[in-house]
């Protein structure tokens, strides 16, 4: 269980600093997206005898390599659809011949706590401080390109290198997320309390961090709650997650940030 | 000899009972999931689209706990959730993404949960896959007729609100200035988008009915320039790649013995072969030189 | 004045967006087949004004009047999708029965009037192609066709000279004074430059302060009109045939104004 709760709080400090650029870029999508078409890397790696996690990152490249060449021929919304629909069936085929029982792939995407060890402990957290480092690096040329692109390429950034940078940024920390709450449920960790921060201030960094508090609030409820009733901590990641955000409505976001994302 | 096993294949393929319920149901569910597909691409609705199929992943695992006709719980959940993403939009458009994703976290949460209990409370382990990934040679043939119907519904629909819906895509202030009741029109859109996703949820799986919906949308516009031909053409793109798809899958029962491989694959992976072609082609005309001049007004 | 049939009728017209109130008293009419310009600088509620004549924004206190019967409206900087599968004809077709429920066969009556209309604005050259990928000086001539395909009494232009060079505001301007005669229509069209405008237009409606005056152009831009719309002393400067609007001293006419304020004016 401290493992658990550990791993959880590392995620969760990782989701929040990556939901608030989602929340600014619009790209709760991608979010969705790019996590869950990971989810067949962790039946191609136990096809294969390899930890999970190294499946769930190696998909999670893919994913940002197909969506990135993707959106040069259509939409981010097309490509995404896309590239989802193609790795799940991928991954449909994977779970087919591998023969996996339903019930891990049910953790996979829905979360299974339980099944965290030291190793994947060790793993998580050097990910998870690599998320924090990597948005700490990029955080400013981003956020002004979610501004307006444009800006952001007069200011000297590219906007293509951005984007990729983003969605690296994003399938990292998707990536260490998923065995905690499942390729499901992790964009809705980034989703809501980013958004229900908006509410909260009209500064970019101070929103920030009460997303990522919001967060660990979120992650730690859950765990709890799902520890006394045991239900599955997915389904209070995905309720509580959705209260944060109409918490946020009702409080009556409509900061600066909102009405220009 | 390739002749004979192809024919042998193809006759025990037509009088396969499973298999023709699957032709019915999986062409009654492409064909609505191009028409209604169309539209939402054209409207940018993808992620909603995805997400209603998605949330209604929920009521088919909650239909499995109450032993009800699975079709009536995907359709429930999916009408529920278009309905919720109508009513809040209204006000404030530029959160859709946001609020998608939200009613997406909320749906799949309850996913979780009720799949959770099917295992628990009624040992059903294989629900969670046959929810999320369906099961096209499982359906059982009673539910063809509701099936249809809801396929035909969803058709009447889309085909009722074609024009306003079109108005309204190119620019809502045009549409209001011509009379189009914008917010109407909205609503019955994702009231067919919800009967289409729900449809095609049980048929491929509640996480591979996006492919159905948008792949061949996005593929026919790419290369249509008016929305007839747009029409037609994903629904024939759909339509093929999904019985492509069942045969294919039949036949690949005889390529690795004893185990067939997944329709949904299949299905996927034609529509996502057509998508590209077409944006091939949109590619190698607009290297044309025939293409449209970039500048206009003062040139003629 | 008053003689002729009414197109449109405003009568003290206050709209506020949020907090901010942006038309405080606008009265004006508008008479049919009359070609009138709405002028004011960037912000003065121009757009707002011909929203609210659409009905699509409430209007706080006064009223919109407007005669039976359709209303084409050619919105500012409309942006196509060209991602769309709609040729120029389509769109144009749309605005013949876009709002109608259900599908149609094709008619030939329908394709001769949409093919007329396309002509009618010079858009034959271009009808075949995306709307999306045409130039923004086509698809203002595509969307002029959408909105008069249905014989509109009334037609309302969002800035359509905005964005567009020297020689084809002329060439847009002399297709409107056409297109009005031909179709029977009235236009009303905002700009915030006026002078492109004034040989062609029959009356103008100077909004700014959030009150309108309405007239002839010359009985309108004149000093003492103006100063008095504005609340302050505004020169009305005449330089090779153009006419300028620049700003005099502020302080003297504030004082004049708390005295006396004005809300609207309206010229004989």
């Amino acid at each position: 269980m401290m493992h658990a709760w550990i791993v959880a709080t590392l995620v969760a400090l990782a989701a929040g600093c990556v939901g608030f650029f989602v929340v600014a870029r619009r790209a709760a999508f991608a979010a969705h997206a790019l996590p869950l078409g990971a989810f067949p890397g962790a039946a191609a790696a136990s096809l294969m005898g390899v930890n999970e996690f190294w499946g769930l990152a190696g998909f999670s490249v893919l994913g940002v390599l197909a969506i990135g060449q993707l959106q040069r021929v259509g939409r981010r919304e097309i490509a995404s659809a896309l590239w989802l629909a193609g790795a799940l069936a991928l991954g449909v085929l994977l779970l087919n011949l591998s023969g996996r029982y339903a019930q891990s792939v049910y953790g996979l995407l829905f979360g299974d706590l339980l099944g965290i060890d030291t190793t994947q402990m060790a793993v998580v957290a050097a990910f998870s401080g690599l998320t924090v480092a990597l948005v700490a690096w990029v955080a400013r040329p981003l956020l002004l390109d979610s501004l307006s692109s444009e800006l952001a390429s007069a200011a000297g950034g590219r906007a293509s290198a951005l984007e990729f940078a983003f969605l690296g940024i994003l399938a990292l920390s998707t990536a260490i997320a998923v065995p905690v709450v499942g390729a499901m449920l992790v964009f809705s960790l980034m989703v809501g309390p980013a958004s229900a921060a908006r509410a909260f201030t009209d500064r970019p960094w101070r929103a920030l961090v009460i997303a990522v508090g919001i967060c660990l609030v979120t992650v730690w409820s859950a765990i709890a709650l799902a520890y006394l009733t045991n239900w599955p901590v997915g389904f209070f990641v995905g309720v509580l997650s959705s209260f944060c955000y109409v918490a946020g409505r009702l409080r009556g976001g409509t900061t600066a940030l909102a009405q220009v994302a | 000899m390739g002749a004979i096993s192809a024919f042998g294949l193809m006759g025990g393929f037509w009088s396969n009972q499973p298999v023709r319920v699957a032709l019915a149901v999986g062409g009654g569910a492409a064909l609505v999931c191009a028409v209604v597909g169309l539209s939402t691409v054209m409207r940018r609705q993808a992620f909603a689209g995805h997400a209603l199929a998605d949330v209604s992943g929920a009521g088919g695992s909650a239909a499995y706990l109450l032993g009800i006709n699975p079709l009536f719980g995907f359709l429930g959940m999916a009408a529920g959730a278009a309905g919720v993403m109508e009513w809040a939009q209204v006000r404030d458009a530029r959160e859709r993404d946001l609020l998608t994703g939200v009613v997406l976290g909320a749906g799949l949460g309850l996913a979780a949960l009720l799949l959770y209990l099917d295992m628990t409370v009624r040992s059903v382990s294989g629900a969670a896959i046959t929810v999320l990934f369906g099961s096209m040679f499982t359906i059982p043939p009673s539910i063809v007729p509701v099936a249809l119907a809801v396929a035909a519904a969803a058709l009447v629909a889309s085909a009722l609100i074609f024009r306003p819906l079109l108005v309204s895509t190119l620019s809502v202030d045009l549409a209001r200035a011509q009379g189009v009741s914008v917010r109407t029109t909205a609503l019955i859109h994702a009231m067919a988008l919800a009967l289409a996703v729900s449809l095609s949820a049980m048929t491929v799986g509640a996480i591979l009915s996006t492919a159905l919906l948008i792949g061949p949308a996005a593929a026919a516009l790419r290369v249509a320039r008016r929305p007839a031909s747009a029409l037609v053409l994903a629904a024939l793109i759909g339509l093929v790649a999904t019985w492509g798809g069942i045969a294919l899958a039949y036949q690949s029962y005889y390529w690795t013995p004893g185990r067939g491989w997944p329709v949904s694959f299949f299905i996927v992976m034609l529509i996502i072969c057509a998508y590209l072609v077409a944006s091939g082609i949109a590619r190698l005309r607009a290297g044309a030189p025939d293409a449209p001049p970039l500048s206009g007004c003062q040139e003629h | 004045m008053n003689t002729g049939e009414a197109v449109l009728a405003l009568e003290r017209v206050a709209v506020t967006l949020g907090e901010r109130p942006v038309l405080r008293e606008v009265s004006f009419r508008l008479e049919a087949e009359q070609f009138c310009a709405l002028i004011g600088t960037n912000g003065s509620g121009k757009t707002t004004l011909l929203r609210a004549i659409l009905g699509f924004i409430r209007v706080q206190s006064g009223r919109v009047d407007r005669a039976a019967g359709a209303v084409g409206y050619v919105p500012q900087k409309i942006t196509l999708d060209p991602g769309l599968p709609l040729r120029a004809r389509d769109v144009v077709a749309l605005g013949l029965d876009g709002a109608r429920f259900g599908t149609r066969l094709p008619s030939k009556a329908r394709t001769a009037r949409v093919q007329q209309m396309l002509r009618a604005v010079g858009a034959e050259e271009f009808a075949e192609q995306r709307v999306g990928a045409l130039s923004g000086g086509q698809q203002q001539r595509v969307l002029l066709a959408h909105a008069l395909v249905r014989r509109p009494k009334l037609l309302l232009l969002d800035e359509p000279l905005a964005n567009l060079d020297v020689g084809s505001t002329a060439e847009i301007v002399a297709l409107l004074r056409r297109l009005s005669h031909e179709f029977g229509a009235a236009v009303l069209l905002s700009a915030h430059d006026m002078n492109p405008l004034l040989p062609a237009v029959d009356r103008i409606v100077y909004l700014a302060n959030g009150c309108a005056v309405s007239g002839k152009a010359d009985e309108v831009v004149r000093t003492e009109v103006l100063s008095r719309l504005y609340g302050y002393h505004v020169d009305v400067l005449r330089v090779h045939g153009r006419v300028v609007v620049v700003a005099g001293a502020r302080d003297e006419s504030r004082e004049a104004l708390e005295r006396d304020p004005v809300h609207t004016i309206t010229v004989p």
